[in-house]
């Protein structure tokens, strides 16, 4: 009995505290919105939210709802965190390989980068791509194009769009070509197990990925145009090119600074996890009679990817949420268009900050639940 | 002497093949060399895309000739070893070289050569360079902020005092090495918060709070006469009942105004700002998150569901919401849950959001240390008959703590780069003051300058950070 109760006041304690300033908030909050005449509610989010977003990936304006506006930050933020995660990605694993690298110079130069940027506030570079660096670039009037078609200028890269015919096709062939890949991939697996013979999967690979949506082009008469972004004169001084895609100069800062700050931290994960590999793992594949290649594929890398997915999936997160940051240089992210604008225009603070603290919690959540999966999925299986 | 194979540097020829190589390999650098620092471009009269592949190209062959192992010269081998081990990153390293060698001109002429440095106005900035004397002319706005130019001796003075009473712990003689926890938990932060309240801030020594330092002092005293078993019991209630007492029964409102200190203006928060906000910052929320967040990690692995559930909740939610949105909520919904007439100033209320934020960082820090102790040391702990608490302070922590001290350091690094975002709540550090500096008309176009000022300053406080935790780590470092 008395050691039931030694276990159950601490936690009683524990809850009775929790709940107390649970309780003192929402009372105080009640009385507060009270005075202020404020009322709580979430029925605002299908008012008319008549302000403009600058960049918006759906279509969007005044007249749209406060959630379609939701929606555009939300998207926007993907957009940016999405972008950001695949050069974060390419230049961390290159920078990471690259510190391991025999050559003195390779490794000092790739240490001198992850040093660099890896101590400087991730604010400071995304002012000062924006406000020094990008704000150096030629005017709309001035720019070059490079490789004749991308014109980076002050406001903004503007590349080419694609006109697509018969788009729908040319997914479907790489959907197919992704489905005979797997199918091919199994087939080499049995053959592999069966008669231990090895076919060629990667050239076969390739080969279908490439030859299958040519086909498309060929027969299924899928046609893509490119629509190349020309220079049109608003007035005397003013120029804008129309046509094609736009880039905000803010976009484009963004996710620079999100790839090269988050970049080291990845590449300090990548080496960490290939240096984790023992040497012993190595020479008991190479003498196995493995060649280099395969050492690589089968054994090193799916031990070393052990170690590197767990904190290379944290930076994926912690670049989610410091995407978050473009509130300071005004791109239009889930927090400036939501927290920001429509917070001023509302007033709903409670409301409105608690939802986006809800997308950002849901949107970790739910990536860390998947990398959990994963985790379980290529751990160590004792028996 | 054999016939020489071009394609095939072998040992025999070393001679010709080194001269060779050696003389093709310096040709390519000082022709880069000409062309970066003298714009001189000795093979100018060939086609432009030519003239741009040559260095390389002499580069490769140079260093393709003198790849040769084991040649007897030592410096030769060395060379072989660290930059030239194959083709492919003979290419890279030349890749390297050039461009350092490219980059240098432009990179110091910036920096110093075409600089100004000398005179107060806009005027003296006409070069290419760099234009120093716009930091120069805002210095002190970018260390202290909005803090009157005449009072800012009270920060330096408090910051000198502060770094010297920090340094204590170097100078300890093996007699109070003891008491030097006790001195840096709880005695230092105490001094700090003391001079920053009554120094930097010029606050009344009388205010609200001083009844609780009152009590606390009265009560401590007195708790070393309490007999051991009601210590417990004294140290809840005994300092509450006191601050209420004094509070509500002993409360002078002249009092307020008599412990002024003499001279010294009331600084409101608002203007501090620069260089010396984002160390008071960085100081308090790293003082505050830690034992939050020992407090949370302990809590995630008690035996207790309620609790752990708690913690998780804690821990989860802190971590799974940007930063950005934290400093929000403190700034526009954390006032609705207070009292009306509650105030709560934006500094303070800014240091809360942080260190909680952080604290759950360094909470699951913590626990990484906590879950990699071995079980055995826990039951040893057990057998000894050590309770919950004694166990945790005397064996546990001081282990776990000691195998967590890179991740601890990489928060706390994490912290002092996360300080520029307290621009959310109207608060301007160093990177608030360059963005405010930045728009003033008399001075516009110097953003390159204020940003690579301040990202120096960064760097060097980061990188000085992450250097002493790495020395912390092999100091502490046991066999096991």
């Amino acid at each position: 009995m008395d050691l039931k109760l030694q276990k159950i006041i601490p936690q009683l304690i524990t809850v009775l505290v929790v709940v107390l300033v649970f309780g003192f908030f929402t009372y105080n909050a009640q009385i507060n919105m009270e005075n202020r005449g404020i009322d709580f509610g979430y029925g605002f989010l299908s008012q008319e939210s008549s302000f403009d977003v600058q960049f918006s990936l759906i279509e969007y304006d005044g007249s749209h709802s406060y959630f379609r506006a939701y929606l555009v930050g939300l998207l926007n933020t993907i957009l940016v965190s999405v972008i950001g995660i695949i050069f974060a990605t390419i230049l961390g694993v290159i920078v990471g390989v690259a510190r391991l690298s025999p050559n003195y110079l390779i490794n000092q130069f790739a240490a001198f980068y992850v040093e660099f940027f890896r101590n400087i506030p991730l604010l400071l570079q995304i002012f000062f791509w924006y406000f020094a660096a990008l704000r150096a670039l030629p005017l709309p009037q001035d720019a070059d194009a490079m490789l004749g078609v991308f014109f980076l200028t002050i406001k903004g890269l503007y590349v080419p769009a694609f006109i697509w015919e018969n788009l729908n096709v040319f997914l479907y062939s790489i959907i197919a070509a992704i489905i005979a890949i797997v199918v091919i991939r199994i087939h080499a697996r049995k053959v592999q197990e069966t008669q231990g013979k090895q076919l060629p999967v990667f050239w076969i690979s390739v080969g279908l990925i490439f030859i299958l949506p040519l086909l498309s082009f060929l027969i299924g008469g899928v046609s893509l145009s490119f629509e190349i972004p020309k220079l049109k004169q608003l007035a005397t001084t003013s120029f804008i090119y129309e046509g094609g895609l736009s880039l905000p100069p803010e976009l484009i800062a963004l996710t620079l600074s999100l790839a090269l700050y988050t970049a080291t931290f990845i590449a300090e994960c990548v080496r960490a996890g290939i240096q984790g590999v023992g040497k012993g793992q190595k020479e008991a594949a190479a003498s196995i009679g493995l060649n280099p290649n395969q050492v690589l594929k089968l054994v090193v890398m799916p031990q070393a990817l052990r170690i590197i997915i767990p904190p290379t999936t944290n930076q994926y997160l912690n670049l989610t949420k410091n995407s978050s940051l473009a509130a300071a240089i005004a791109y239009p992210d889930l927090v400036l268009v939501f927290a920001g604008t429509a917070l001023m225009q509302t007033g709903k603070a409670i409301e409105i900050v608690s939802i986006t603290m809800l997308t950002y919690l849901s949107l970790s959540i739910s990536i860390s639940i998947l990398m959990n999966w994963y985790n379980k999925k290529i751990a160590i299986k004792e028996k | 002497m054999s016939k020489i194979n071009f394609l095939k540097p072998d040992k025999e020829n070393l001679n010709t093949f080194l001269y060779l190589g050696s003389f093709l390999f310096v040709i390519s650098v000082i022709d880069v060399f000409l062309n970066s620092f003298f714009s001189l471009n000795i093979t100018g009269f060939l086609p432009t895309s030519l003239s741009f592949l040559i260095p390389i190209v002499l580069g490769f062959v140079g260093l393709y000739f003198i790849r040769i192992e084991h040649s007897g010269y030592k410096f030769l081998d060395q060379v072989n070893k660290n930059i030239n081990t194959n083709n492919f990153n003979a290419v890279l390293s030349l890749l390297i070289i050039f461009i350092i060698i490219k980059a240098t001109p432009p990179i110091l002429s910036w920096f110093v050569v075409d600089a100004s440095f000398a005179g107060d106005s806009k005027d003296v900035c006409s070069g290419t360079g760099a234009c120093w004397t716009y930091i120069k002319v805002w210095f002190r706005r970018f260390m202290y902020g909005m803090y009157p130019n005449a009072e800012q001796w009270r920060i330096n003075l408090s910051f000198i005092a502060l770094a010297l009473l920090g340094s204590v712990g170097y100078f300890a003689t093996e007699k109070f090495k003891k008491y030097l926890t006790l001195y840096y938990v709880v005695i230092y932060p105490f001094i700090a918060f003391l001079f920053i309240f009554f120094f930097i801030s010029g606050g009344p020594v009388f205010f609200d709070f001083s009844y609780g330092i009152i009590a606390a002092v009265i009560s401590i005293i007195v708790g070393f006469f309490i007999p051991g078993r009601f210590k417990f019991y004294y140290f809840i209630f005994v300092p509450i009942t006191l601050y209420i007492a004094l509070k509500y029964f002993i409360f002078y409102e002249e009092l307020i105004e008599l412990g002024k200190l003499d001279g010294l203006n009331w600084v409101e928060t608002g203007a501090w700002g620069g260089l010396s906000l984002t160390f008071i910052i960085s100081f308090f929320c790293l003082i505050f998150c830690f034992p939050i967040g020992m407090a949370f990690a302990l809590g995630r692995r008690s035996d207790f569901p309620l609790i752990r559930y708690i913690s998780i909740g804690f821990i989860e939610f802190w971590r799974g919401v940007p930063l950005i949105t934290v400093l929000f909520m403190s700034a526009v919904m954390f006032p609705m849950f207070l009292p009306e007439d509650f105030f709560i100033d934006k500094l303070v209320r800014a240091i809360i959001a942080i260190s909680l934020f952080e604290a759950a960082y360094v909470a699951e820090v913590i626990r990484g240390g906590l879950q990699a102790l071995p079980r055995g040391q826990y039951e040893a702990a057990k057998s000894l008959g050590m309770g919950y608490w004694k166990m945790h302070i005397f064996v546990i922590l001081p282990q776990a703590l000691k195998l967590v001290i890179p991740g601890i350091a990489n928060t706390f690094l994490a912290l002092v780069k996360d300080t520029p975002l307290i621009f959310v709540v109207g608060l301007l550090e160093i990177v608030g003051m360059l963005n405010l500096a930045k728009t003033n008309p008399e001075w516009l176009g110097f953003a390159m300058e204020g940003y690579v000022f301040a990202a120096i300053i960064f760097w060097i406080i980061c990188y000085a950070m992450s250097k002493y935790s790495y020395n912390l780590e092999q100091k502490y470092k046991t066999e096991r």
